[in-house]
């Protein structure tokens, strides 16, 4: 009993850091509609900060000064970035905002590498809760004792602050109604600012009380960010009391699901995130949103088949890639055939996010469950490798049937963060699930067979299935069911109004998505040899989007260019730099700040805007423009 | 006129929001090629009828039956099927299609084909799409994106989707809500017309009173929740109840007058 009773302690402990970082994501989204996916990096800097200020500040007052001096200081680099990069894309779709900040956040993870180091730093215990408590033979530190009286304190304090005080009053008129608080003459910019202030300094406070309980270290900030979206999307977007609630049940489910499945403690969270959304689609304490703003809808170009020249243009550029063996190299064919399966990938996400209008953080998840169903079938089945290619992509299949049904439900940024959520899930069962699937060792010697093993007919492998990959997804856009799709995208209302179902449509959709992307890593499991729980990481998902985005999310074949393009960089960039991440978060940002429209777009628009007549294109220009 | 089984049948609808009834036992109904508006001031409960009658909202109690199946609490898209078409006060159309598209996806809807994944949308249904374009006047529309469309047109726009399941039964939400005054009277008189050839039965909510008495039948008119009065145009213009409701009662301008005169 005691032993159960110190567990459910350790629960509170670790939900008060939780819930400060999860209520300072709720007041920034709940004031700006920002979803600001570098809250765990900021929580993170927040560690890194204070553990820095305590080495070097001595005694009590070195050490508590410490902790409230780092949370100031990352506060105040949040300022800076909410001045220089989030006032660019507080207009901007939400997709763009979500990966600016991920930008962001990948920036800040090459930085703490560059300033403190890759090893775990582990800080100094609490002056004053050094010892432990003894509860019937149990230990609880003293120091969870303290962490536990903050959450409530913490929760008190930004109560007094939101009841009580003018600011609080603004804070909350604008969580209600932006545009009215800015009509009665409240200066929003500032307003912003310093929400988007305290919401930073919350982040950072969580990370620095970490410090006497955990080593700090370079990764904190996605494994926070996911609980962190568990907990607002269980608790509801913008309610500070839900976050409070929802991180006590994140905590408490994690502290005792270890006890129950001791491999996979996700599992438990999941379920109960799961039956929330069923019973209450935007949280135990959230309110529905209004309709999201469309994430494609900048041009008003519609979209075309392609016309006889582009089809022959397409089957010629096929033909010449596949005359590629006969002038490159092996290595060159690698790159080649990586790429190709990017294709596949890339455009699996493009049909869900650009015909689809979801966007979603987790498309690595299927093209993982590809790879491990292929790993699944050739290691423990047995079969042989064709049966593998076309059997392995159920797996995708089947996760994205479970995962999308409860993801379907919503829309925006709960969508979003929902399918990073899952994936993460998916990742976590894949790392700890040692036993199937060989944890962080993965699962090894995944060879071709003899038909395909060489690099050449490897490639051509790839590039055939791309290319019918592609040409299906093609196909589906333009079908019946294609404008279905877009019409949910486009206009919710109407849809329903004229007959569909739209949910149906939807998940339907994800499924295609999920098999596609399915395919994509069954021929990445063959291609590398072997299968990780980094096939389905996050940054893999993220990789993914970058692709569509960077090809242009409101063209039809954006996500092919996009992938050729990214993947070639990307290979070129890690041979050539240590510090990849930070590269590509900067590329991120400033793809998202000035080049919303990516390649495909901007070719299109220009070629738009030659075939238009002359005064009707103008005034179709000035349209877009005054749309970005 | 009635063949036994009205169109619409709307009874004792009621709806409240935390205790404020904002639709009160409402009844009436409505007959094959009939054009009823229900009219009252702002607030008086329209929007909330009309939501309720094509399935965004359900009622608290009453019951709404349509064309002799009960749709009370049914899903829109369910009604939809039934052959209800409906139009929204702010249009609701697919932005980044063209036009001719826009009524091809309610087309390829209403012959149950959403799910028909290989077929181009381009050829499917385009004649009946043509067909249904050039009966709202926008024949030359076909190729437009409906993104770039004037507010009028896509009203217009609106009303030959909401043809396109061959209804019995239109449901009008301010249909001429936003639109100048020379196109609001060309848009009703257009969805007269075809509502009388084709025997369909609308149902509109109108704040523009000469579209109301140009060309209903008959009016129903709300006032907070309840309706007050119904019958044929002359006979809603004579109503003291209605007159007072639209022209005030008269007391604060009455009473002024009077202290007027005594002082």
């Amino acid at each position: 009993m005691a032993f159960y009773f110190v567990q459910f302690l350790t629960g509170l402990a670790s939900a008060a850091s939780l819930f400060l970082v999860a209520s300072g994501l709720s007041i920034i989204f709940g004031v700006t509609r920002i979803v600001n996916f570098a809250h765990g990096a900021f929580y993170m800097l927040g560690a890194y900060v204070a553990f820095s200020l305590t080495e070097r500040l001595s005694g009590p007052l070195g050490f508590w000064g410490g902790i409230v001096v780092a949370a100031l200081a990352v506060a105040v680099i949040g300022v800076l970035v909410e001045i220089v990069l989030l006032r660019r894309i507080y207009h901007a779709p939400e997709l763009f905002q979500l990966l600016g900040t991920f930008g962001l956040t990948l920036m800040v993870e090459d930085l703490v590498v560059l300033i403190w180091g890759p090893d775990d730093l582990v800080g100094r215990r609490a002056p004053g809760f050094k010892g432990a408590v003894d509860f019937f033979g149990q230990n609880i530190p003293s120091y969870d004792l303290f962490l536990i009286a903050m959450g409530p304190i913490v929760l008190g304090v930004l109560w007094l602050l939101f009841q009580r005080t003018r600011w609080g009053i603004l804070v909350r008129a604008a969580t209600q109604d932006r545009d009215m608080v800015a009509a009665l003459g409240v200066n929003q910019k500032w307003l912003f600012t310093s929400v988007f202030a305290v919401g930073v300094f919350l982040a950072a406070l969580g990370g620095a009380l970490q410090i006497p309980r955990d080593a700090v270290h370079h990764a904190m900030d996605l494994r926070i960010i996911v609980e962190v979206f568990v907990v607002v999307v269980i608790g509801g977007l913008g309610s500070i009391l839900g976050a409070f609630v929802a991180a006590v049940l994140v905590s408490e489910l994690n502290a005792f699901g270890i006890l129950i499945f001791p491999t996979i403690s996700l599992i438990l969270v999941f379920l109960v995130m799961a039956v929330v959304l069923v019973v209450r689609p935007w949280g135990l304490f959230g309110r529905k949103e209004a309709p999201a703003r469309r994430t494609p809808g900048l041009t008003v170009i519609p979209w075309r088949p392609l016309s006889s020249v582009e089809r022959l243009a397409s089957l010629v550029a096929l033909a010449f890639a596949a005359m590629l063996p006969f002038i490159a190299g092996n290595y060159a064919l690698t790159v080649g055939a990586e790429i190709a399966i990017f294709v596949i990938f890339a455009a699996s996400l493009h049909f869900l996010m650009a015909v689809g209008g979801l966007a979603s953080f987790g498309h690595a998840a299927y093209f993982g469950l590809g790879a491990y169903g292929v790993a699944f079938l050739a290691k423990l089945a047995g079969l042989p490798m064709i049966a593998c290619l076309l059997l392995g992509p159920l797996l995708g299949a089947a996760g994205a049937a479970v995962f999308g049904a409860f993801a379907v439900q919503l829309s925006g940024v709960y969508f979003a963060m929902l399918t990073l959520a899952f994936a993460q899930i998916v990742w976590s069962i894949a790392f700890q699930w040692v036993a199937v699937t060989g944890g962080d060792n993965g699962i090894l010697g995944l060879w071709p067979e003899k038909w395909a093993a060489s690099p050449s007919h490897f490639y051509w492998l790839a590039l055939g299935v791309s290319a019918v990959v592609v040409s299906v997804l093609r196909l589906v856009t333009f079908s019946p069911f294609g404008y279905a799709l877009r019409g949910m995208r486009d206009s919710p209302l109407r849809s329903e109004s004229i007959g569909i179902n739209g949910k149906r449509i939807q998940w339907t959709a994800f499924i295609i998505a999920g098999t596609t992307a399915g395919i994509g890593g069954a021929l990445f499991a063959y291609l590398k040899g072997s299968v990780f729980p980094d096939n389905m990481g996050i940054s893999l998902s993220v990789d993914a989007l970058v692709m569509v985005l960077l090809g242009g999310v409101e063209t039809v074949p954006g996500a092919i260019f996009g992938a050729i393009v990214y993947k070639a960089l990307n290979i070129w960039l890690v041979s050539q730099t240590d510090w990849s991440k930070l590269v590509l978060g900067i590329f991120i940002v400033l793809i998202v700040v000035v080049f919303p429209k990516g390649i495909v777009g901007v070719v299109e628009s220009v070629m738009h805007r030659r075939r238009a007549v002359a005064p009707k294109a103008a005034a179709l220009a000035a349209k877009m423009e005054g749309a970005q | 006129m009635s063949l036994g089984v009205s169109l619409l049948l709307v009874e004792g609808l009621t709806k409240s929001y935390g205790g404020i009834h904002a639709v009160r036992n409402v009844s009436f109904m409505l007959q094959a090629g009939e054009i009823l508006a229900l009219i009252g001031p702002n607030g008086a409960g329209k929007s909330t009828c009309f939501d309720m009658l094509n399935g965004q909202n359900v009622p608290d109690s009453g019951r709404i039956t349509v064309m002799g199946q009960e749709t009370t609490g049914r899903k829109p898209r369910e009604v939809w099927r039934l052959g209800v078409g409906r139009t929204f006060q702010i249009t609701a159309t697919y932005p980044t299609m063209t036009v001719r598209e826009n009524i091809q996806v309610a087309l390829v809807s209403h012959h149950r084909r959403l799910f028909d994944f290989w077929s181009p949308m381009i050829g499917i249904e385009r004649g009946e799409a043509d067909r249904l374009l050039d009966l709202v006047g926008m024949a030359g529309y076909a190729e437009r994106p409906c993104g770039e469309l004037a507010y009028g047109d896509l009203k217009r726009l609106e009303l030959a989707i909401a043809l396109a399941n061959q209804p019995k039964l239109l449901l009008m939400d301010e249909p001429t809500a936003g639109m100048a005054p020379r196109e609001r009277v060309e848009l009703m008189r257009l969805t007269a017309k075809i509502a009388r050839e084709q025997s369909i039965g609308v149902l509109f909510t109108e704040h523009d009173m000469d579209v109301v008495f140009e060309h209903a039948d008959r009016i129903l008119v709300l006032n907070r929740g309840s309706l007050i009065a119904q019958g044929s145009p002359a006979e809603v213009r004579a109503n003291r109840e209605v007159q007072a409701i639209y022209l005030g009662e008269g007391l604060l301008y009455d009473a002024r007058h009077r202290e007027g005169a005594s002082a």
